[in-house]
């Protein structure tokens, strides 16, 4: 099956949908790398055009991965909802554009609608749209999530608070733990990405998290981000595990090169939720993507890099997980090459994940071999916060110590909440007014930290490395 | 600062000087005080120059003639040549040309005397300054130690514009039993001058890099050079006992010692 557009008398041919996609997505070096990329801008607004003019339903009858090779790809057709795509069977990709923008289609036609749509609908559109297209819709998107509290609420912007260690000291990471806190991050979880994947590391860590959420009560969920395999022998063992996190992408093959299948997050979603540690809500899993991980697994299959990525919401939402975040700037700039590219994928990222269904956040963030700098990290942060980002993640003075990386501070925080009003989940605002750490606006209190910071100062002294 | 709000602002410096005791555990940027939702200006300035050094780093390119000048001086025989990438823009976008040898690169170690059991690679990577900086206390140590255990060593390659993987080829065009690549890690803002080092049994075009193993963070303030040998050399003895690198090696000691390449080199 071909794809034309003709321009000016010049007529383009695309030769199949995978190649109409990967040329109709906005330039990334990604998809140079994987020989995928339109050859001239002139081409890639035809193969937009093209693009713009396909029945939405051509989707449901190409599997971009083979079926039955792939089971994302069963996973995929499987459990697509016929009736909730009625509403926009009839429509092209332009036309479904269209649509999204239209004010009359409000927050509930979109969680409607969600089930009724493939990752291949959502990255087709998300090509012929702008970053405020990409931002307006989401924002209308509702994705509502809970464990100890609750994420995802309008007016509300989640933190990951990332205490990491280079050698996972105990000690290290709580004092780490201890400044997020005083700065009001961490409600959507605090998350240690460990420095070994050994199983007894993971069980001191995910012990020692837990025991400081307890003493301080804070009403959030913690999570050690070893390896689901280590998750579930850590469960075995009876350690506190609140949420099971894993990296996945967006093919088979790719996810065989971290080591996972489908059977086995659903053992692991089973085990985490046979702990039954939750207090609101029943959500488990934590999932972390990236655009770019399929190409580096060499498991791309000729699709371009933001399909693929896509193509892993459809795994995240089938598992109903607490939390999912790109980690959009830190694969590298051979797949984003500068702050425009990982901007533009932030955006991406986010509106496809919010139209799937998923609770999409995003680790604003950049390598020191990417060209990009703090400018493109506030930038990103304020049009996320605006588009309605579920969560986004902070580490002490953006600075990642263990995986040398460049996030956001926990002053960004800060920034974002006085600059555009987005609060925290309303049980860990709760806590923070009646630790004195905040007052009824959810504005932090500096004098109340003084009081406050001296027996868990005191806690932190006294545990083992 | 608003003038009737003199309070909290004495409370924010007793809150930063209390947490920096917490400080001696950890090299994270814990404790930094701030200035309204933003950072105090010395911090800021602080993190700039530290990304400044970063970004210099990766964009400095390596004196190749002045290392191969003290290479040879310490008695070490060095080949010289590059990968496919012609500069660092095309090096920073394309990973697949900083894996393969340029055709001249070939031909050089072509001419080698093959069949050693080690073939040792010094690539720039991400950080010249990696090279310049811990390359022949690492290189002089690790001859040392390898003759103890007698085995042979090729050529030592010096490789302009090289990945980790650009010494499968070189590895296997000298017929080297295993190889030792020495390389330039990515820059992180607390240190820009970290090596790496990835071990390759029996290397070849096409390996995948959870068939080696690694030890990284090397530098002087972090693991010396001269542990680093050592650390090497015991990875290498391994591999020769049991014919394998890799997560292989890793399930066979059933240990954490050395760590396998995740598929995010």
């Amino acid at each position: 099956m071909c794809y034309h557009t003709t321009i000016n008398g010049t007529r383009w041919t695309f030769h199949d949908l995978k190649t109409l996609l990967a040329k109709a997505s906005p330039a990334r070096s990604g998809d140079v790398l994987a020989g995928v990329a339109a050859q001239s801008a002139i081409e890639r607004v035809a193969a937009q055009m093209a693009l713009a003019d396909l029945p939405l339903k051509t989707f449901l009858n190409i599997d971009l991965v083979p079926y039955e090779e792939d089971e994302v790809s069963r996973l995929i057709h499987d459990s697509h909802d016929l009736t909730a795509f009625e509403p926009v069977s009839h429509l092209t990709v332009g036309g479904f554009r269209e649509w999204l923008l239209d004010t009359r289609t409000t927050t509930s036609h979109l969680a409607a609608l969600a089930p009724g749509l493939t990752p291949e609908m959502a990255a087709a559109v998300s090509k012929i749209m702008r970053a405020q297209d990409l931002i307006v819709v989401a924002a209308k998107c509702s994705v509502i999530t809970a464990f100890r509290n609750t994420i995802g609420l309008a007016g509300r912007l989640s933190t990951r608070l990332q205490p990491n260690h280079p050698t996972d000291d105990s000690r290290g990471i709580a004092a780490s733990l201890l400044d997020g806190l005083l700065f009001g991050v961490g409600d959507a979880v605090i998350g240690v990405n460990p420095a070994t994947d050994s199983l007894q590391d993971y069980v001191r860590i995910v012990s020692l998290l837990d025991n400081v959420r307890e003493r301080l009560e804070v009403p959030t969920q913690t999570c050690c981000l070893g390896h689901v395999t280590t998750a579930i022998q850590a469960i075995n063992l009876g350690a506190p595990v609140d949420l099971v996190f894993q990296s996945i992408a967006g093919s088979e093959k790719a996810n065989r090169g971290f080591g996972i299948s489908l059977s086995l997050l659903a053992e692991a979603n089973d085990a985490a939720l046979s702990l039954a540690r939750g207090t609101v809500g029943r959500n488990v899993m934590y999932f972390e993507t990236g655009q770019g991980s399929a190409l580096s697994a060499d498991a791309h299959f000729g699709i371009d890099q933001q399909t693929m990525e896509a193509r892993a919401y459809a795994i995240a939402r089938r598992f109903k997980p607490l939390l999912v975040n790109t980690v959009v700037g830190f694969i590298g700039p051979e797949y984003l090459y500068n702050g425009k590219e990982i901007t533009r994928a932030g955006l991406e990222d986010h509106f496809c994940g919010k139209l799937l269904g998923v609770p999409m956040g995003c680790d604003v963030c950049y390598t020191n071999h990417a060209e990009a700098d703090q400018d493109d990290m506030d930038a990103l942060l304020t049009l996320l916060t605006a588009a309605g980002v579920t969560f986004v993640i902070a580490v002490p003075g953006a600075d990642d110590v263990m995986l040398n990386y460049q996030s956001l501070a926990f002053h960004d925080i800060l920034y974002v909440r006085q600059t555009l009003g987005r609060r925290c989940a309303p049980e860990f605002e709760d806590w923070l007014q009646r630790t004195g750490l905040a007052d009824v606006d959810g504005r932090l209190l500096e004098k109340a930290a003084s009081g406050a910071i001296g027996p868990a100062i005191a806690l932190i002294e006294t545990m083992e490395a | 600062m608003m003038p009737d709000e003199p309070p909290d602002r004495n409370n924010q410096l007793a809150v930063t000087d209390k947490l920096a005791r917490l400080r001696r555990f950890t090299p994270a940027r814990i404790a930094l005080g701030r200035a309204g939702s933003g950072q105090l200006t010395a911090t800021g300035l602080r993190f700039m120059l530290d990304h400044a050094r970063a970004r210099d780093a990766v964009h400095a390119a390596l004196d190749f003639d002045t290392i191969g000048q003290s290479l040879r001086e310490r008695d070490w025989s060095v080949v010289h040549v590059q990968s496919t990438a012609a500069d660092r823009a095309e090096y920073l976008r394309r990973p697949d040309l900083g894996r393969r040898l340029s055709p001249a690169g070939r031909l050089a170690i072509d001419g080698q005397q093959r069949g050693s059991d080690v073939a040792i690679v010094a690539a720039d990577g991400l950080s010249a300054s990696a090279i310049e900086i811990n390359l022949l206390p690492l290189v002089d140590q690790l001859r040392r130690l390898l003759l103890a255990q007698g085995l042979t060593m090729g050529p030592l390659v010096l490789v302009g514009q090289g990945r980790v993987a650009v010494g499968d080829e070189i590895g296997e065009l000298l017929g080297a039993k295993l190889a030792v690549v020495l390389i330039g890690e990515r820059p992180g803002l607390s240190a820009a001058d970290s090596l790496g080092a990835y071990i390759t049994w029996r290397p070849r075009v096409g390996m995948m890099d959870s068939s080696r193993n690694c030890i990284s963070n090397i530098r002087p303030a972090g693991l010396s050079p001269e542990d680093a040998a050592a650390q090497i050399v015991g990875v290498v003895e391994l591999a020769f006992k049991h014919a394998t690198t890799g997560v292989r090696l890793n399930d066979l000691r059933g240990t954490e010692a050395i760590s396998a390449v995740g598929p995010r080199e």
